[in-house]
Parts: C-alpha cells; structure tokens; sequence
C-alpha cells in the first residue's frame, strides 16, 4: 500500500517536471518563431517592472541599511568601519540584490501569473483561445517570462542602487561614519566578476518565476480552489528554485572568477 | 454575414460529393480512470446540422471538444476538415481550428475584454485594420442583435447576452463549421428561443454545417420545424409536416453514441433509453 502511494507519487513527480521541461522548452522556442506578441510583452514589462519598483526600492533600501547596521559594530572590534561600503556594496551586487529581488517579484508577480492564467483555464478562456486558433502560451506565457527576465535585470540594478544607499543612510546618519569614504570603498573594491555575478543570476531567477507562474497557472484543476492552490505553488516553488539555483549558479561563477 | 453567398453551400460537381466536414471512427476517449466516450462512430456532411442529446455528465462537451482537437482521443481517429488529427501537432492544429468557430457551455468571454474586443479577437491576432474590424464587429453583433453592447464588459451583460455575444464571436470568422455547447443551457425560455433563432438564422441564411449539443429536446425539435426568413427577419414555423431534412440527430448515453439518424429515427426509436429520454 505504502509502496503504491510512494510509486504514485514518484510518476507524478517526474510527470510534472516532464510538463514543466516542454512548457519551458515551448516558452523559450517561441521567441524566435513568429507571431510575437509585441504588444502583450510591454504590458506584462509594465505589470512587472513598473509595478515592481516601489517594492523593490524599499527592501532594497532597507536591506542595505541593515547589513550597515549589523555589520558595522563586528567591523568597529577589528577598526575595520572603513571597509563597510564594501562590505555592504558586494553583498548587495553579488548576492542580496538578485535574490531578495527574485523573491519580492516572485511573490507579487509569480502569484499573479498563476492566479490569472488559472482563471482563465477554470472559466475556459483558454480552450476559447485554442478554439480561436490562438496558441496560450505564445499570448499568455511567452510574454511574461520574457518580461520577467528583462525587468527583474532591470529591478536587480535599481535595487543594489538603493541598498548602496541605505547602508550609506546608516553610516552617515545612525553609524556617524564619512558618507564619501562608504561610497569609494563600495566602489574601489567593485571588480568585473562581481557586477557579472550580481548580472546574469537574474536572469535565471527572472525565467524561473516567470516560468513556474505561467506553467502553474495553465494546469490549474479543480474550480475557483484549484486557482488558490496554484498560486500558492507558484510562490512557494519559484522562492524556493530561486534560494537552490542561486547556490549552484554563485557555485559555478566562482569556479570560473575565482576570489 | 456580408459574405453569405461565397458560405452558402455550392452543389457538389456532378460525380464529386464533397466529404464529411467531421467524421469520427470508434474514437474512445477520456481522462483518468473509465473513458467517458466509447466507440464513437459518426460524420458531420455539409450544409448538415448535427443535434446530439443526451442527459447531463455524458460527455456532450467532451466530444465537441475532441472534434476541434482540444482533447486527444485514446483510440480511435477524428478527421476534421478531411484531415487527421488524432495526433496532429498542437502548432498545425491551431489554422484548422481557426476554421471553426466553437460557442462554449459558459460563454467563456475574455473578462478582461470590451464586447468589442472579444468578437474581434481573431481579426485583431491577424492585425486586421482598426476600422474593419470595427465594422465588422457592428455587424456581427447586429446578427445577434446586440450593437449596443459595443464597449461593455462582460461583467455587464446578463446570461443570455454573453451567450449571444459568444455566438457573434465564433461568426466573425465566416467559419466553416459551428460548434455549439449547450448554448441554452440556464436561460430562460424567451432567451433560449432567440438563441435558438440566432441558430436556425445561420443555419438557413449562410448554411454552415454545425453541431450542437443540448439536452433539451424542445430545442432540437424547433431547429427542425422551423425555417428563417430574411423578409420577415424572423424564424417562421415550417409548413404541417414538414421539417428541416438537414437537422439530424445523435443520442450519447453513458459514453455511447444510443442513436444516430433523423427526426423520424428519433421518435421512432425503439431503443429503450431513447424512449425514456424522450418521455
């Protein structure tokens, strides 16, 4: 019985990531094949990186004042307080701004994707669009990963900009440090490798979330319940995808520009 | 609609019978678990229109749905414009459905759409002009009598009114086969006839083969009694004893096709779930 149940659960498992492989491959393969929605891909930039931005500015600002925060009393024991901009600066580049970036987005757009896409299966908006002879995933899902990947790039930018500048906040205003020497430490020890590494993760995290809303969405079952339980997948796998490919790509960028 | 004489049927050249536009072979179908249709055998000619009855939960839709390739049948073959396409590739499915136009259960209306939107989709995907479509579109709600409905929302429009407005949209195209989903299914009895009208007007204006699915035979008996007439622009009964020759009937049962024939196969059916669905 036990065994039956693990059996199940295994095929539907593996079913899922074969559906998820071809709805990704499909997705992907679609921005080289006409008709490309032009139109539709500037709206979704809109819902995602427009809509995106004040949420994104302030985790970013915070973030970046609470790394000056906390690090600058473990600094202050070494007399290292100089060092904070550049403590503060690579953190946010190469590591916190990609990932807090992917998660806040994730939480408000992947939700959003499979919320909508999702009622649109349970009221046979999709059916009516295949019926019509239009392909749902070259209308619905290929826009919004493609602007999902773009913007999140976009948003990553502005929210290493805005941690930068909260932790220059904290020094200047809580830490009573020298604002002029936070911001050349955080610059001087910027290298090429680190704005690459802080570059190319959100454009994985940005098709993930992307991705993963749109294929939850479109295989949605079970009524207006069946859209709850799919956005609720959404959020939950993208987060997560996002936090365990950001340990592989950080893994395999380091083997190529090592420290 | 505008092109009505190049959609009204052409009669065959002598020696050259046009094939069925539908035409399913023992097509078993389903999802997890028993299949919901078994050993499902029957065509659709053109210029016929298909009634196919049968209580609810017997997989009505679900085989309107497997003509258009929206569900792929287990076994079995399904031609659709005299092509297979049991496991056609989703990419080249897309322009054969295109030639037709399906009215769904619930309408299933973009709800983020004007009225206006909706029954252009197709034309705006194929970057028609603004102002054909514009045209176009009047003129296809005109046919269901709903001009005024131009900028709404569906949000706005009552039951009745989305089931027409889903009607305009699936003749914009001037589409070659219909397909029709319980299209009276929870109106009430003054709506469902002019949805029944809207039918019988297509039907014996332009001539395009259809399907249409109910389970209400008072519907499938005034699509065979009754004609449209463009002087009066309104459907008239048809002369003591006469009926539509064109209007054919199919009866699914538990995921069996029970019966397939006339009107006259239909009342004298001596099948006995075909009588006790028409007591």
């Amino acid at each position: 019985m036990a065994n039956n149940a693990i059996d199940r659960t295994a095929k539907l498992i593996v079913l899922a990531v074969q559906d998820y492989s071809v709805f990704a491959w499909r997705s992907l393969g679609n921005l080289f094949r006409p008709p490309i929605y032009w139109t539709d891909f500037l709206i979704q930039s809109d819902i995602i990186g427009v809509g995106s931005l004040p949420i994104v500015i302030l985790s970013g600002f915070f973030t970046g004042g609470v790394l000056a925060l906390q690090s600058a009393a473990t600094l202050a024991e070494f007399g290292a307080t100089a060092v904070t901009g550049q403590f503060v600066g690579l953190t946010m580049i190469r590591e916190l701004g990609p990932v807090l970036t992917g998660i806040m987005v994730a939480g408000r757009n992947a939700s959003s994707m499979a919320s909508e896409l999702g009622s649109m299966v349970v009221t046979e908006q999709i059916d009516a669009m295949r019926a019509l002879g239009v392909d749902p995933l070259r209308k619905l899902a290929t826009p919004r990963i493609f602007s999902s990947i773009s913007m999140l790039l976009l948003l990553t930018i502005v929210a290493d900009a805005f941690g930068i500048l909260g932790g220059a906040a904290v020094t200047v205003l809580i830490s009573h440090q020298n604002g002029t020497q936070y911001l050349n430490s955080a610059y001087e020890h910027l290298r090429y490798p680190d704005i690459v590494q802080g570059l190319v993760k959100p454009l994985f995290f940005g098709y993930l979330l992307g991705s993963i809303g749109c294929f939850y969405g479109m295989r949605t079952t079970g009524g207006t319940e069946g859209v709850g339980r799919s956005t609720i997948s959404a959020v939950v796998t993208s987060s997560v995808l996002i936090i365990a490919v950001d340990f592989l790509i950080t893994h395999v960028l380091l083997s190529i520009f090592p420290s | 609609m505008s092109h009505a004489s190049a959609l009204a049927p052409q009669p065959p050249a002598p020696g050259h019978e046009p094939g069925p536009v539908v035409s399913l072979q023992s097509v078993t179908a389903g999802f997890d678990g028993p299949p919901v249709l078994s050993d499902i055998s029957f065509t659709v000619a053109p210029n016929e229109t298909r009634v196919l009855l049968g209580p609810a939960g017997v997989g009505k839709s679900v085989l309107l749905k497997l003509i258009i390739g929206l569900i792929r049948p287990q076994e079995g073959s399904v031609m659709l414009f005299g092509e297979e396409i049991s496991h056609m590739p989703e990419d080249r499915l897309f322009p054969l459905r295109a030639r037709a136009g399906m009215v769904f259960q619930e309408s299933a209306l973009f709800d983020s759409l004007t009225v206006r939107d909706n029954v252009a989709y197709q034309l705006i995907q194929e970057r028609v002009p603004d102002v054909e479509i514009d045209s176009r579109v009047h003129e296809a709600l005109r046919f269901v009598g709903l001009e005024e409905t131009f900028d709404l929302f569906p949000s706005s429009l009552s039951g009745g009114m989305r089931r027409r407005v889903a009607i305009a949209r699936a003749l914009i195209h001037e589409p070659e086969l219909i397909l029709y989903d319980s299209p009276t299914g929870g109106l009430d009895p003054v709506t469902s006839t002019t949805i029944i009208e809207l039918i019988v007007k297509q039907r014996d204006v332009h001539g395009t083969p259809s399907l249409m699915v109910t389970h209400r035979l008072q519907d499938a008996f005034t699509l065979c009694t009754n004609r449209f007439d463009p002087e009066q622009n309104r459907m008239v009964p048809l002369p003591e004893g006469e009926i539509n020759a064109n209007t054919t009937f199919l009866m699914l049962q538990e995921g069996r096709l029970i019966l397939d024939g006339s009107l006259h196969d239909l009342l004298h059916s001596t099948n006995q779930e075909v009588r006790e669905f028409l007591e």
